[in-house]
């Protein structure tokens, strides 16, 4: 197999100093916020993870979908690498919530309809990984494995608009993290631009992980291959 | 020979392929039972099961009934919907469906239709059994409305996950856990429109839920029909 | 009446069929050979329509798979060494689902001819489960010519199956390729194969290597011939 592309190599650089410089940005560059204190730094990191999160699995709904109508295996790997990153991402957004509520609201754990729905996407996931393990044939496998995500990728969203506009007794706690809504802090120029850069960090760390998945796959893909090969 | 010529298939209709299918799976059930008992034995050991572990007083036990009832039967259609694809799956009778020269989606709806006749026909048992034992009145036209919208929207997506959960080796385990992180929807819109039909609330707020059921409802339907497919064939 | 051209099958990277060549003419009964492993069953559910090709060419009675192939199921009639049959549901209720899913008109009359052809009228009534391995069989066949298909495919039918049921299993083979359709049937036991076939197919390694018809085997024994064959 080829060596990694120079691009890719300079995607990996480009992602560490990404968040390198993120990280300067929240905890030392931005402001502290005045109500909450050092823990709001949490925030940028939450958000940033969340965000990219969402999208990575929209995508990996999207990839499946491709995968269905295209029949090409390549697809069902990516979608793979798109589902695991964002599993990963929107651990690190439940941890993070979970740091920042203890000290803010007293509580580990609030159903507002961001976290709850994070962590019924983390089952889902979690669902779609014991539903892969437990099929052979890799057609199946992938078939499956599409169809999946597509249920879960529509579910979701209704999940979080069912949880904000139904579940009266826990209010929208974090929904004050939210810098459009009218919430608990508005942002200074200097927040502004760490939560930005947050982002981009992410979504610029989402693309490498997921490139590298994606060619960790290919060489799997082909090591099965040798295999095969081998054993005819 | 003539005789045998009329013996050649037509083109059976879509229609007439899904009462075929949810006719062959009432006539089984209604000999064998076996489905219906394990799902209503099961929901009336789940409501005795909250009663212990939930003390409640009789104020508090009002406010939990859309609660407790929706878990059971929740709980209860995993069941109904494992047993009834596993009946297809072990004889190889899924083969026998798909030989026929009908839509797929007629086995869709053909199941469908029947899992939710288990489900609706346990729910309607275990509402005077509840409101019996906790003396609660549960005859509220609303309330069944909501049941039949919430159950629909269940088996929907359940009739789907089910047919594949069955493919997999961990069958057994693998339906509820692929089920309820998606059909959490309806639990919520369920539960909530529910409440406010037991407590007799102003319609303009029991609205919201009851369309975001029937919305689910749609757009799952919908998705089931198109995927469905990729499921069943190889 | 059964056309296949080139057919390649595989599952995920393993490779199955290599690129098959396969020809019936109406009215044949073909035996298909070969070793456990070999590819029969796999071969026999593409022609099924149960599967489908990766690659290649499969037609039958002049409509191809899989883009036409619900026209070639209303002609195809499929015997599995599983009964495809409803347990709690009598031979009657079997028959008379199976009719319908098929559109046959005629239904109530056809099966009572049906149980008459596979020696099972006196059992109409009763459920399935109670019968034994052999009349599940009849009854499966019975619903595999109830539509009055054309073509006939059989994957090892004498299965699980005593010296009594064969023997009864024999006679309705019989009749039933006395009527003129096209049978293909796999079958690991030649004895059975070597009376009712009119072709002997030997598929081994992912292709029909052999195919010698009845007459040209003359006095030689089937076994010894598909030993030979297999070793060369």
């Amino acid at each position: 197999m080829r060596s990694k592309p120079l691009t890719l190599k300079i995607l990996d650089i480009a992602s560490l100093l990404a968040l390198a410089v993120a990280t300067y940005l929240a905890l030392i560059y931005a402001p502290e916020e005045a109500t909450m204190g050092q823990v709001q730094r949490v925030f940028y990191f939450h958000i940033g993870t969340a965000w990219t999160g969402l999208l990575g699995f929209v995508f990996a709904a999207g990839l499946g979908v491709v995968y269905l109508i295209k029949q090409d295996l390549k697809w069902d790997i990516a979608e793979v690498a798109a589902v695991e990153i964002s599993a990963v991402f929107f651990f690190i957004t439940i941890l993070l919530g979970s740091i920042w509520a203890r000290p803010i609201w007293n509580t580990w754990w609030t159903w507002d309809p961001r976290l709850t729905t994070a962590a019924i996407t983390e089952l889902i996931y979690a669902a779609y990984f014991m539903l892969r393990e437990g099929i052979e044939d890799p057609d199946r496998r992938a078939r499956f494995g599409a169809v999946y995500t597509l249920v879960g990728g529509l579910s979701a969203p209704i999940t979080f608009f069912s949880i904000r506009l139904f579940r009266t007794i826990h209010p929208v706690v974090i929904g004050s993290g939210d810098p459009g809504a009218t919430g608990a802090f508005a942002m200074t120029s200097g927040m502004l631009l760490a939560f930005f850069f947050a982002l981009f960090t992410f979504t610029l760390i989402f693309v490498d992980l997921f490139w590298n998945r994606v060619r960790m796959g290919q060489l799997a893909a082909k090591v099965e291959q040798l295999k095969i090969n081998l054993m005819h | 020979m003539a005789a045998t010529l009329s013996h050649r298939p037509s083109k059976a209709s879509l229609m007439k392929a899904v009462l075929a299918i949810t006719g062959k799976d009432l006539a089984a059930e209604f000999r064998s039972r076996e489905i219906f008992s394990a799902m209503l034995v099961f929901s009336l050991l789940v409501i005795l099961i909250f009663n212990f572990a939930l003390e409640l007083d009789i104020a508090t036990r009002q406010s939990v009934t859309a609660g407790v009832l929706w878990v059971t039967f929740a709980f209860a259609g995993t069941l109904g919907l494992n047993r009834s694809m596993a009946v297809e799956k072990d004889r190889g009778c899924l083969d026998g469906l798909l030989l026929a020269p009908v839509d797929r989606s007629a086995i869709y709806f053909g199941k469908v239709l029947s899992n939710l006749v288990f489900m609706l026909i346990v729910e309607v048992i275990v509402l005077p059994v509840y409101a019996f034992l906790y003396n609660v009145n549960l005859f509220n036209v609303g309330l069944l409305l909501v049941i039949l919208l919430g159950s629909i929207g269940y088996t929907a997506v359940g009739t789907l996950l089910a047919s594949m959960a069955i493919q997999a080796r961990t069958r057994d385990v693998l339906l509820p856990i692929l089920l309820f992180p998606v059909a959490v929807p309806v639990l919520i819109a369920a539960v909530k429109a529910s409440e406010g039909f037991l407590a007799a609330n102003d319609f303009s707020t029991i609205y919201a839920p009851l369309s975001l059921l029937i919305g689910y409802d749609v757009i799952f339907i919908a998705i089931a029909y198109m995927v469905f497919d990729y499921v069943v064939e190889e | 009446m059964i056309t296949v051209h080139n057919l390649v099958k595989r599952y995920g990277m393993k490779t199955v069929l290599r690129g098959l060549d396969f020809e019936v003419q109406a009215g044949e009964f073909v035996a298909l050979l070969g070793p456990n492993g070999a590819g029969k069953t796999t071969f026999l559910r593409i022609l099924a329509s149960l599967s489908r090709p990766s690659l290649g060419e499969v037609s039958i009675a002049g409509y191809r798979l899989p883009g036409q192939a619900a026209a070639v199921r209303t002609r195809l009639g499929v015997v599995s060494h599983l009964p495809l049959l409803y347990g709690d549901l009598t031979a009657e209720e079997n028959l008379r689902f199976f009719g319908r899913m098929y559109g046959v008109s005629t239904v109530e009359p056809r099966i009572r001819e049906v149980l008459e052809m596979v020696g099972l009228a006196p059992r109409r009534r009763d459920l399935v489960r109670t019968f034994s391995r052999g009349m599940q069989q009849r009854l499966a066949i019975g619903r595999a010519v109830f539509h009055d298909p054309d073509v006939m495919l059989f994957d090892e039918p004498y299965t699980g199956l005593d010296q009594d049921a064969s023997a009864m299993l024999d006679d309705v083979l019989r009749s039933v390729a006395a009527s003129g359709r096209t049978v293909v049937m796999t079958s690991h036991d030649l004895m059975h194969a070597e009376e009712l076939a009119s072709r002997f197919d030997i598929l081994s390694r992912g292709v029909i290597g052999t195919s010698v018809t009845r007459k040209q085997l003359g006095k030689t024994n089937l076994l010894a011939y598909y030993k030979r064959a297999l070793l060369g």
